[in-house]
């Protein structure tokens, strides 16, 4: 039979319903982070080929990425890779099955965005 | 086919049929990165700001440069495979299928030109 109320049905409670949790924050954190390292990346690349092809190309790219603007850039990127980095070895310890109980879960989530602060900082200070 | 247990038809491709290979691919590229990340950035971070002709001779040893070269072709491919899975979650269809191959080509473009250009450099 044809449905009348197609489309104007209640939905099931969806994510803005939800308090956030150190669980789903730190997993779209993740999420976001590697995906927006992307541009760090190409920055990266577009460094390296410049300094690969001639001093002037290189002055362009090396201008961009050691301006204030870059420096900003750089220093997101540093918090955003330590932050995936850490992140990933908590997925890596989870495939081993341990680690899941949602009150371990939280407290690796909390470590590791307080380690990527750390691990920023230090960065900044060793290099 | 017929001679196979169902049992055997099954195993390893877990309940979405695939893509438990999409979760290796993952876990061997992420144990690779959890090496190389900090290794790059150490060894980045000492050059990046430096004049042309010190970026040249850093990059002509071999240390800083395997570095660069694995840290950034590995990478690249950890990210066509993460981005594959994120676009996979959000968009359908024709975007899905047009945002997978562009960053597909995106990701080997990058790291070809990464790679040329760290050999250019190392050479």
């Amino acid at each position: 039979m044809a449905d009348v109320n197609r489309g104007n049905r209640p939905l099931s409670p969806h994510l803005t319903v939800y308090r956030p949790q150190w669980t789903s924050m730190t997993s779209i954190l993740t999420r976001i982070t590697g995906n927006a390292l992307l541009i760090t990346g190409l920055l990266i690349v577009w460094w390296f080929i410049a300094a690969a092809t001639s001093e002037s190309a290189f002055a362009a790219a090396d201008f961009v990425l050691t301006s204030w603007f870059g420096d900003l850039v750089m220093f997101l990127s540093l918090l955003g890779v330590w932050y995936h980095f850490l992140a990933g070895l908590r997925h890596l310890y989870w495939d081993t099955g341990r680690g899941l109980e949602i009150e371990t879960a939280e407290t690796l989530g909390k470590a590791a965005v307080i380690g990527a602060v750390v691990l920023t900082l230090l960065t900044i200070i060793i290099v | 086919m017929a001679f196979l247990t169902a049992r055997k038809r099954a195993e390893g491709l877990g309940s979405a049929g695939g893509a438990t290979e999409d979760h290796w691919n993952m876990t061997i590229s992420s144990v690779a990165l959890a090496i190389l990340t900090p290794l790059f950035i150490l060894s980045f971070g000492s050059i990046l700001g430096a004049p042309h002709a010190e970026v040249v001779a850093y990059y002509g040893r071999p240390y800083p440069a395997i570095v660069a070269a694995l840290f950034l072709a590995v990478g690249f491919m950890h990210f066509k495979n993460g981005v594959k899975v994120m676009i996979e979650d959000y968009v359908g269809g024709f975007a899905r299928k047009t945002w997978i191959i562009a960053m597909t080509c995106l990701s080997y473009a990058a790291a070809a030109v990464a790679l040329f250009a760290v050999a250019r450099l190392a050479l």
